[in-house]
């Protein structure tokens, strides 16, 4: 089959690799309809993490249609149409149980074992390095999806390919950040990044019953889709101090959630930094009301100097951190979805076939061309 | 360190010498005998099981492959506080016998990891009903698609 397969830093290439193959009871085959590019991809891309190897697929969000069935799956068969949730989670450990399906105990391949010192989650993710317990990704013809009675959702007819492909991880993202900040009736809430996850953020809290709801952003096509589709109210932080303007619109309080998604990526050479923003993550912190919620969202991170962490302490704020999303919520978004609650395709501003993926990826990396999210069909 | 930073520039160097080597002592006692000192029992490898212990210890018996660690390590279950299920925990057996063939595993640079691996594939079996396979490298399948 046809594969986007890493191959050195800032090189991706369409590649034959072979099929893949049921190795568990509880998996199935997709063949993929769509795939998207995510901002969890561009330290990969930018070979950031050791563990990549070349030829590892990229692809942690796609659609498809179930083309083989272990014994042990229960909710799918062959021709069913099924969007697949970005975090792999078993569904029977006690953080799965909880709903917490991004720290599920029991679906990265054997890392944990190996390493009891390893810092990070142990959940599995696709299109991210199999030294990492990761699984190949959804850039390609064909995917191994295991458990999945728990990863794969079917798609309720009404909803097509395109919108339905966000319910994968950025729609629910957007959603738990809401969550997890506790949105609530009438709260003021800021969103740093005005890509796909940030935007379904403010819908979200929109949806959550907040007041207002500001997006942060420097990209003008961004920010307009943010106001025009989800109700957010812009600030180019090139042209306005975005601290005063916060403060001045949340009646001198601040925001009483911030939520970072700026997509930490590669351009922070030393780690950490976000390309877009590099003092988002501080200005959240520094904007948020006393006794607030700062909720950082994002993969790598990695490190980050001169933290103001005495105002956190100060203003007794509660700091939360999300990567990749919980399942629980995909049935509740899709079903928006199919009633036209929470409309998507608009973010696939660049659909591509995958013998594109290579251009598709330089578009979304310099967000080129008004690019937000770059959508490829095998 | 924070009591020889203060004493720092009055110290000679035996007594410098003497501090360090007393400082040194609980931290290498902490670690697992694995790190040559003979004395020192191994860690207890451990992991939480969410499924109370009879579903983790069916009749008692352990799960494979714990089973197959049979006279090379001890086992210790208890519940989980806040019914969060079961502790299981396992470590080397000092003068055990390992099976033939996991001798060297159980010696080596991490003698923990066989224990390890072996607890938390009993946590998949129970909680997941199988042990999650990675995919298969490219090599592997260039083998296997000859
Ligand atoms: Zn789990």
């Amino acid at each position: 089959m046809r594969a986007l397969c890493w191959v050195a830093a800032d090189e991706v290439a369409v590649r034959e690799v072979p099929d893949p193959e049921l190795r568990n009871e509880r998996d199935v085959i997709v063949r993929v309809r769509r795939s998207t590019t995510c901002g969890g991809d561009l330290p990969l891309l930018a070979g950031r993490d050791p563990l990549l190897r070349a030829g590892d697929v990229l692809g942690a969000e796609f659609l498809g249609e179930v083309i083989e069935v272990g014994p042990a799956v229960r909710r799918h068969r062959t021709g069913d149409r099924v969007v697949v949730g970005a975090s792999v989670a078993c569904g029977g450990c006690w953080y799965c149980r909880q709903g917490l399906h991004s720290c599920c105990d029991n679906s990265s391949a054997d890392l944990a074992s190996a390493d009891p010192d390893r810092k990070g989650s142990d959940a599995g993710g696709f299109g991210r390095p199999r030294a990492a317990g990761g699984f190949a990704g959804g850039h390609a013809d064909y995917v191994r999806v295991p458990y999945a009675d728990v990863v794969a959702f079917p798609v309720p007819e009404a909803v097509d390919d395109d919108r339905a492909l966000f319910a994968a991880d950025a729609a629910p993202a957007g959603w738990s950040a809401a969550e997890v900040g506790a949105v609530r009736p009438g709260d003021v809430v800021a969103v740093w990044g005005a890509g796909a996850v940030g935007q379904l953020t403010a819908w979200a809290a929109v949806r959550r019953g907040a007041a207002q709801v500001l997006v942060v952003d420097r990209y003008e096509e961004r920010l307009r889709m943010a106001e025009w589709y989800f109700g957010a109210e812009p600030l180019d932080y090139r042209r306005t101090d975005v601290a005063a303007e916060l403060r001045e619109r949340s009646g001198g309080r601040g925001p009483d959630v911030c939520v970072v998604a700026v997509g930490w990526s590669a351009a922070g050479r030393f780690g950490g930094r976000s390309a877009d923003h590099p003092d988002a993550l501080r200005e959240a912190v520094y904007a948020c009301r006393k006794s607030g919620v700062v909720v950082v969202l994002g993969g790598s991170a990695g490190f980050v100097d001169a933290f103001p962490l005495g105002t956190v302490t100060d203003r007794r704020l509660t700091l939360r951190g999300a990567r990749r999303p919980d399942l629980r919520d995909v049935p509740m978004l899709l079903d928006r979805m199919a009633r036209d609650e929470l409309r998507t395709e608009q973010l696939a501003t660049h659909r591509l076939p995958l013998e594109d993926g290579p251009h598709g990826y330089a578009l979304f990396r310099d967000r080129a061309d008004g690019c937000v999210r770059a959508v490829f069909t095998p | 360190m924070g009591r020889l930073a203060r004493a720092g520039p009055a110290l000679g160097s035996a007594a410098l010498t003497g501090a360090a080597r007393l400082l040194r002592v609980p931290g290498r006692r902490g670690r697992t005998g694995a790190d040559g000192d003979p004395g020192a029992p191994a860690r207890w490898q451990v992991v939480t099981v969410d499924r109370p212990p009879e579903q983790v210890l069916p009749d008692g018996r352990w799960p494979e492959p714990l089973r197959r660690l049979g006279g090379a390590v001890e086992v210790r279950v208890r519940p989980a506080p806040g019914d969060r299920g079961t502790e299981l925990a396992a470590r080397p057996l000092a003068g055990g016998t390992p099976p033939a063939g996991l001798a060297a595993h159980l010696v080596g640079d991490d003698p923990g990891l066989v224990v390890r691996r072996a607890l938390r594939q009993v946590k998949q079996r129970v909680e997941a009903g199988e042990v999650l396979r990675a995919d298969r490298s490219a090599l592997d399948r260039r083998k296997a698609h000859g």
